[in-house]
């Protein structure tokens, strides 16, 4: 099996690339690429995003035919992509970091600024949440429930269906911080920073 | 609930921890990356590893062993000591940093911060303030502590939340190596002007300590080093003492 995390020039991938390698057993492959074909013909995808929504989209749109070709895998071809951070905030039709930005679209909703409510919260949310797993999702699969993930950001995922989010964590308000539609997975925390727990859940998604 | 985070700093000069963790399991006790491993296994939030090498030469031993500690321990990563340019910055990022604390340059350069927040995104730029009282107020000091620049430690902070810092690591240089605890003061007062979080260090010499500069400092993180060397207490014996004295932790 092939999985690929796709390289678009969104910051540091390095943490995601080490920890899908601990995971996948021999029988799958890990590919770090921006390769169109090899994208196209993998069996999983991860998109992964640091910096702002609008500096990820722009990287996106920098490379020539990517953003059809992840279109193409992810809604024709419904095969597996597990966004990460500001891969998974992506999804969304419009994004308000720096500037208004346009998003993929998959999943319609917003992303906005956490409130911190007159700094009562300290912007970046940075450190260990706790999930609430409001939904079974395949990702959570022996993921206890209230298990500790870590986060690093200042804006959140505002879904227009409620019924995609599977989980949230609680800072200034039930923060969205994981979504399941059909084929399409995404954490706002990462993973691959989340030691056991986190490694178990990219295991989950390696075994889909 | 968000939770406090307890972060272990290691030194490291030329690719070897110089004070360390004394186990008697440890096959190498000089080795950063099984020192690393130990701690993450412990239940550290965060490993962050402070390059005190002298000369540029052996610069790169650190690169080496953040790709090899990148590979084992799987909580964030914080590297800084001499770092001093935006490519200094990618190039600890490729090798598996997830953050880089910047001291030195950020006083002297801060378009460094502007720039390289710019570029990786504030998440992963620290700024470590070393802060020295004088009088009423206290002042940042530069090279190691080496160098007075005159400049107000609390309006810093602030200017580098404004030019991009995602985190602040506050050290008292009155504090650090005394074991006297943090300087309270000076956390609560960076941390009440800034909406960024504040790391506490400089100073710990016992648990309760960690306790003062969270409930006291206001800190969202504390940081130590000499308390978890050589087995004095342990990462998890930490958190279970900051459990029961009403601080969230992940256990």
């Amino acid at each position: 099996m092939n999985v690929t995390i796709v390289d678009y020039n969104s910051g540091n991938i390095s943490s995601v690339i080490n920890s899908f390698s601990e995971v996948a057993n021999e029988k799958v492959n890990i590919e770090v690429t921006s390769d169109l074909n090899k994208i196209k013909s993998s069996d999983k995808i991860v998109l992964p995003g640091q910096g702002s929504f609008k500096s990820c989209v722009d990287a996106l749109n920098n490379i020539n035919g990517l953003v059809d070709t992840l279109n193409e895998f992810v809604i024709n071809d419904k095969k597996p992509l597990l966004g990460i951070c500001v891969g998974l905030q992506m999804f969304a039709d419009v994004g308000y970091e720096e500037t208004e930005t346009k998003g993929l679209g998959w999943i319609s909703g917003k992303v906005l600024k956490i409130d911190n409510q007159d700094g009562k919260y300290k912007l970046p949310h940075i450190g260990w949440n706790q999930i609430n797993i409001v939904k079974d999702s395949k990702i959570f699969k022996n993921i206890e429930n209230n298990s500790h993930m870590y986060f690093v950001h200042s804006y959140e995922f505002v879904p227009e269906d409620k019924n995609v989010v599977s989980a949230t964590t609680e800072y200034s308000s039930n923060i969205v911080c994981s979504v399941e539609k059909e084929n399409i997975f995404g954490t706002q925390f990462h993973p691959e920073k989340s030691d056991k727990t986190g490694l178990k859940i990219i295991d989950n998604f390696i075994n889909l | 609930m968000l939770k406090n985070r307890i972060i272990p700093c290691l030194d490291v000069k030329n690719g070897r921890v110089v004070k360390g963790i004394n186990f008697v399991d440890l096959k190498d006790a000089g080795d950063p990356v099984e020192q690393a491993k130990i701690y993450s296994d412990g239940g550290a939030d965060e490993i962050c590893f402070l390059d005190i090498t002298a000369s540029n030469e052996n610069r790169e031993t650190i690169y080496d062993v953040v790709k090899k500690t990148s590979k084992k321990c799987f909580v964030p990563l914080t590297v800084g000591g001499g770092v001093r340019t935006v490519e200094d910055i990618n190039k600890l990022l490729n090798c598996g940093a997830d953050k880089v604390s910047i001291n030195t340059a950020a006083v002297q350069n801060p378009e460094v911060v502007v720039e390289s927040s710019k570029k990786f995104g504030s998440q992963c730029i620290v700024v470590a303030i070393d802060a020295k009282k004088n009088g009423d107020n206290w002042e940042i000091f530069t090279h190691g502590g080496r160098n007075n620049t005159g400049t107000d430690a609390i309006e810093f902070a602030k200017k580098m939340e404004d030019t991009g810092a995602g985190e602040l690591l506050v050290t008292s240089m009155d504090r650090d190596g005394t074991q006297v605890g943090y300087d309270i003061e000076l956390m609560a007062k960076i941390s009440s002007k800034v909406n960024i979080p504040v790391i506490a260090s400089g100073g710990v010499g016992n648990l309760d300590h960690l306790v003062d500069g969270i409930k006291l400092g206001n800190a969202s993180a504390v940081l130590a080093a000499s308390i978890f060397h050589y087995g004095k207490h342990s990462v998890k014996e930490a958190k279970e003492y900051l459990d029961l004295k009403g601080i969230p932790v992940r256990i």
